[in-house]
């Protein structure tokens, strides 16, 4: 492999005779090395998340959320994996069929300031040469919990950050990110594609232009002129409804049950040899299907599934009184390993409370 | 490759049998740990490997081959194993248009009646060479795993034409082996994938199948192996032989016991 720049590697591991860019690994702010196999790793934006995967998601896989009914709280898990993606200076994709991505970017949550920090700039803001406080100095002392990124081999920034769902992202912050959208009507309307390789428009059209961003940015080290050294953060809503022009959250015998499987493959090999990790939420409950459910979970390394108490008979449950639902760990990727991260606790509820969507 | 396994299996890799195919199925688990084991076995065994790998990326199998002792790198550049990265080679056939025919050609197809790239792959791969060389002993085709082909549209009949051919070749012209891994879909429905599982539990000699516990999950016993063994109906013996046993998966290594016996438990 000419220049891989995998995470799939062990660092420094000159045994393996790749041509390893490790070294260079772990320089890129807001991403981990495993404790158990040197995986790379991203958080989800939700440090008790992370810690219940074995401490992020692996760069170079897919997260599949399974929403739950009335798509309440898969959108948070959602955003969150966004917010983390602007503070730890990462690039953004973001694709839905619904939504126009710059909406979704304007919805995300604040991240929790720290109050120690604040006193902290506060007194340097005395010090400082210019008198008056100017809007460049308001702006700054919000960034100053925000990693700088270091050209040096130490990584330098926090792994995972804490949000206040109550409050919006500074538009600054948003403005000094690198994101890419992908709006489906927006695209729809260029002319059709020739090749009947059996995906559902919408898929194609976004599996090629997740591709191009991989390319054209450098993610997969095989563009000459671009030397990325950043993570794509890749988030993809309501993957499989019909908005994306396919059918089969609409009928058990669908027309055409591979589309959404066939994605699925192509983008973990997209992943796979890119510096990327991709979060997807899917309506599974709507797919009547079952197999196809159980092929799109062995189709991807993570799966996770959101069943909210709305409107069940477990809102009435003491038991369950305290939470808003229970978030379901449904798979956990063997990566480099015969063994994997499994949690001991296998009952978890998740609550939202006013600022914060925790899990106990 | 796991000793233990070995033993239950009774071989080794300096007297395998050959012209056999063995059929491993996970039901409610990951049943990957016997693919390592066989791909790490095989190369120990001095044979010719050609992987089908569609599942992991190439230093996945390196990284977890390495654990067991052996190293897919060397073992490919020496010419002993042909790996067929599955999610790479899917992206470069996708989105490029090719001139021949590529083994993975049905992604580009609506509905992939056949898998005759794949199998001209597989049998050149795994010809002789006529070369002054040292010759490999025999050999093996490995495939991780035949469940994901009917995600990607590919018939059934398609997957079991491609087996056969594969066998033929394989198994009888070339006196080798064939190892493939099938997933069982138990509650899910999935008729295609039945029709597969049943079509090769028929066709082979040896099936290895692990399954998830069904008390739910144990930190100890990570599931059950049911090994089966096919014999001929000419010889006096039993012509199918079962036996049972709990597993624990472990760094580099899987230890198998009797049912019960686990040291958790004693």
């Amino acid at each position: 492999a000419k220049n891989n720049v995998t995470s799939f590697q062990r660092k420094g591991s000159r045994a393996s005779g790749t041509d390893s860019g490790g070294s260079r690994l772990v320089s890129i702010a807001g991403t981990r090395p495993s404790v158990r196999n040197g995986q790379l790793l991203v958080s989800t934006g939700l440090p008790a998340l992370d810690q219940l995967l074995g401490g992020g998601i692996a760069v170079g896989t897919v997260l599949l959320i399974e929403e739950d009914k009335y798509n309440i709280y898969s959108p948070l898990l959602f955003k969150y994996f966004l917010a983390e993606g602007i503070i730890s200076r990462h690039s953004l994709l973001v694709a839905s069929a619904k939504e126009d991505p710059a909406n979704i970017l304007q919805e995300l949550p604040a991240p929790f300031l720290d109050d120690n920090c604040k006193k902290e700039f506060d007194e340097d803001a005395c010090n400082h040469k210019t008198p008056e406080p100017n809007i460049e100095m308001k702006i700054a002392w919000r960034y100053q919990l925000l990693p700088k990124m270091e050209a040096g081999p130490v990584s330098s920034s926090r792994f995972g950050h804490y949000y206040d769902v109550s409050k919006r992202i500074p538009q600054e912050l948003i403005e000094a990110s690198r994101w890419h959208g992908f709006f489906l009507p927006e695209k729809l309307s260029s002319s059709l594609e020739v090749e009947p390789c059996s995906l559902a428009h919408g898929y194609l059209k976004l599996l090629k232009f997740i591709q191009s961003i991989i390319y054209e940015e450098g993610f997969d080290g095989s563009n000459p002129q671009k030397k990325q050294k950043n993570i794509l953060r890749i988030g993809i809503q309501n993957l499989g409804s019909p908005l994306w022009g396919d059918d089969i959250c609409c009928t058990e015998n669908c027309s055409n049950s591979h589309s959404l499987t066939k994605f699925l493959y192509v983008l973990r090999g997209l992943l796979r040899t890119s510096l990327s990790v991709c979060v997807i939420t899917v309506p599974s409950h709507l797919i009547q299907n079952k197999a196809v459910i159980a092929r799109v979970t062995n189709l991807s390394d993570t799966v996770v599934g959101l069943e909210s108490f709305i409107g069940s008979e477990k809102e009435t449950n003491p038991l369950y009184k305290d939470y808003h639902g229970l978030i379901h760990i449904r798979q956990i990727p063997r990566l480099n390993n015969l063994t994997c991260d499994v949690s001991d606790v296998k009952d978890l509820g998740f609550k939202l409370k006013r600022k914060q969507f925790t899990i106990e | 490759m796991f000793p233990e396994l070995n033993n239950l299996l009774n071989t080794t890799p300096d007297r395998a049998e050959q012209g056999k195919l063995t059929l491993l199925c996970d039901a409610k688990t990951d049943g990957s740990f016997l693919v390592h084991h066989f791909l790490s076995f095989y190369l120990k065994a001095n044979c010719k490997v050609c992987f089908v790998a569609l599942i992991q990326s190439f230093s996945h199998y390196n990284i977890v081959g390495q654990k067991l002792g052996v190293s897919l790198t060397t073992a490919r550049e020496r010419g002993q194993l042909v790996f067929l990265e599955g999610l790479k080679s899917s992206v470069d056939v996708f989105f490029r248009a090719q001139e021949e025919p590529h083994p993975l050609q049905f992604l580009r197809e609506a509905n992939a009646e056949t898998l005759q790239p794949l199998y001209e792959f597989v049998r050149e791969a795994l010809k002789p060479v006529d070369s002054g060389e040292a010759a490999w002993r025999y050999p093996v085709l490995l495939v991780d795993d035949l469940s994901v082909l009917l995600s990607l549209g590919v018939g059934v009949v398609a997957v079991l034409d491609f087996v056969h051919y594969c066998r033929a070749t394989v198994c009888w012209e070339l006196k080798g082996n064939m190892v493939a891994l099938v997933h069982d879909s138990v509650d899910t429905e999935d008729e295609e994938n039945d029709v597969l599982l049943n079509g090769l539990s028929h066709q082979s000699h040896l099936i290895l199948r692990a399954e998830g516990l069904a008390t739910g999950f144990c930190r100890d016993v990570h599931g059950q192996l049911t090994i089966l063994w096919r014999r001929a109906l000419r010889t006096t013996a039993q012509r199918e032989q079962i036996l049972t046993y709990q597993y624990k998966i472990q760094d580099k290594n899987v230890s198998f016991f009797a049912r019960g016996m686990s040291p958790a438990v004693l």
